[in-house]
């Protein structure tokens, strides 16, 4: 009996915190169907009269601007991830592969910054971005996500351990220079810690708001985050289009999570841990 | 990038050693040379420079700026309305301590083994990756008056709040939001150290005839210490520097203005560089001074690079 009462309530909070988690995000999917008619009339929680109405839809991503936004930060995606993958596995390369007396300090040196919450160094950083004649051009957040990013070193460097030194010793022995091992040898090797990379900083970068906000304030600039922060002026009233703008938002993030979960639970929780 | 060209560096003289490690003494600098000047341009640079200005009256424009020695340390500290926002963290903190608890709640019962388990899991962990001007505007309708929220607990009997327009109750709503949106990534740290756990010490510990409870108590809790310790201080430096949703959400109004939101709004709307630099240094040496305390109070080998 009171095992059956355990497993119930075991459930019953399971339940729970999955309405918890759902009903924020229905509320708006329901929203975003409705008409602006049935918004003054029905209560937050009502249906759709038509489960096929996406005006609100085609408003948001015409009116919002989304697909210069989905552009621009396709743009700063590619060219940070790239830039993060080389710089971040050369960075791993250089510190599992090499032996050289000022190994610790470098080491230090990055971990410290580790520790360094970013948004509190964007009162001075802004002014060096300023300086490089960055500001409000796409660089400045592309400069900001490459700019050494201890996660995804730590991923690479965890992962280039599971590589054996035989490998890059034998090719040695053959004549390659340091390069071509880094180039043929562990960078091929390096695949699944790459992925895990590009997914967790696609994610995060995907997200990030407030680098865009600060250093791109150009309208033509927006990115997926400021471009739907920017509905809030004109469609203060019209929530209709805002969730829509929302629901178009998450849904891409819904697609990625289904599709590989595997790793994004395993790069997340690496990656959280530093 | 501009990598490429320079490994082709000086040829390679054979080498017969065990070791081959060494093509020439310097090489591991051209690997290191990208890495250290992003991190000293755009990490030590912006530090040293904060430290600097925060001297000063700058106002982030002008060309000229006054030495002002401690000013902007003793402003910061005395004038009551740019101190009080700490107390803000103090909502969030309580936030991340029931988020830590919910969080080892379900990664012991999902832990255990549940049907739908992964539907579960997926569940609990995907606001973790969701946009936060989504997760803001997600639920700047979840709380509107009349909104979502009060027509749920309408059903119970509940009356209406101001969620988000009642000074004293505003922080409480925006540190539930960041429990809904971060419990999922301590939910999944805690899950899989629990994984990790042996399946035969549960097994010996209920032929012994211990209850769920005990054996959460002796044998996953011991087993998660490091990873608890660690979320613990991410979630301290985390309810220090927290910006985004109440920015997005409120914009720092009616009472909900944190450190962060303070400091960028000295800097970027009111021009003070000098006293924003100040701030910045002040939560930079608190964050720092948290995670020596750790590292003194339960030495941990996981955060170990090398």
């Amino acid at each position: 009996m009171r095992r059956a009462l355990a497993v119930f309530l075991k459930y019953l909070s399971l339940v729970l915190a999955t309405a918890v988690v759902i009903v924020p995000l229905v509320t708006i999917l329901l929203t975003s169907l409705r008409t602006e008619r049935e918004m003054a009339t029905g209560g937050p929680l009502s249906m759709p009269g038509d489960w096929f109405n996406f005006d609100n839809f085609a408003t948001a991503f015409v009116d919002g601007k989304m697909l210069p936004a989905l552009g621009n930060t396709t743009f700063i995606l590619f060219f940070s991830v790239l830039a993060t993958v080389v710089i971040g596995s050369m960075t791993a390369y250089a510190i599992d592969r090499f032996q050289f007396r000022l190994k610790k300090l470098v080491l230090a040196g990055f971990l410290v910054a580790a520790l360094v919450p970013g948004i509190t160094t964007q009162v001075a950083t802004f002014q060096i971005i300023e300086g490089m004649g960055a500001f409000n051009t796409r660089w400045a957040p592309i400069l900001l996500y490459m700019g050494t990013d201890i996660v995804s070193i730590y991923i690479f460097i965890q992962f280039m351990r599971s590589i054996p030194t035989s490998l890059d010793e034998s090719a040695r022995l053959d004549g390659a220079n340091s390069f071509t091992v880094y180039r043929r040898i562990i960078l091929p090797l390096l695949k699944p810690a790459i992925a895990t990379v590009v997914i967790v900083k696609g994610v995060v970068i995907y997200n990030d708001f407030y680098i865009p906000f600060l250093y791109m304030p150009s309208r033509d600039l927006g990115t997926i985050s400021t471009s739907l922060f920017r509905f809030k002026g004109p469609y203060g009233a019209h929530w209709e289009v805002i969730s829509a703008g929302t629901v178009l938002v998450i849904v891409p993030s819904l697609i990625v999570f289904l599709l590989l979960q595997r790793f994004i639970y395993r790069g997340f929780t690496s990656g959280a841990l530093k | 990038m501009v990598a490429g060209r320079l490994h082709d560096g000086p040829p390679q003289p054979p080498t017969r050693h065990r070791r081959v490690r060494r093509s020439w003494r310097y090489t591991h600098w051209l690997y290191l040379a990208a890495p250290l000047v992003l991190l000293v341009v755009f990490t030590y640079v912006p530090v040293a420079n904060l430290v600097s200005y925060s001297f000063t009256d700058w106002d982030g424009l002008s060309k000229t700026s006054q030495f002002v020695g401690l000013d902007n340390y003793t402003e910061l500290f005395t004038r009551p309305k740019l101190f009080q926002v700490f107390f803000v963290s103090l909502f969030y903190l309580a936030g991340a301590v029931v988020q830590i608890v919910l969080a080892l709640y379900f990664a012991a019962i999902l832990g255990a083994g549940v049907r739908f388990r992964t539907f579960f899991k997926g569940i609990l962990f995907f606001p973790y990756l969701i946009n936060g001007v989504a997760i803001g505007f997600v639920f700047l309708y979840f709380f509107q008056p009349g909104g979502t929220l009060d027509t749920v607990l309408g059903l119970f009997g509940a009356t209406p709040k101001l969620w988000l327009g009642d000074p004293d109750l505003v922080n409480t709503s925006l540190a539930g939001v960041s429990v809904w949106r971060f419990l999922g990534v301590n939910f999944v740290l805690f899950f899989g150290a629990i994984q990790a756990i042996p399946t035969h010490l549960y097994e010996a510990a209920a032929l012994d005839g211990a209850t769920t409870w005990q054996q959460f108590r002796h044998i996953t809790l011991p087993a998660l210490k490091p990873i608890i310790s660690i979320t613990t201080i991410l979630a301290v430096s985390g309810s220090l520097s927290v910006f985004e949703i109440p920015l997005i959400m409120t914009g720092g109004s009616n009472n909900s203005t944190t450190f962060v939101i303070q400091t960028l709004k000295l800097a970027f709307q009111f021009d003070k560089v000098g006293l924003a630099s100040a701030a910045a240094i002040v939560l930079l040496g608190l964050v720092l001074l948290v995670t020596w305390l750790q590292r003194v109070l339960v030495p941990d080998e996981r955060v170990e690079m090398s």
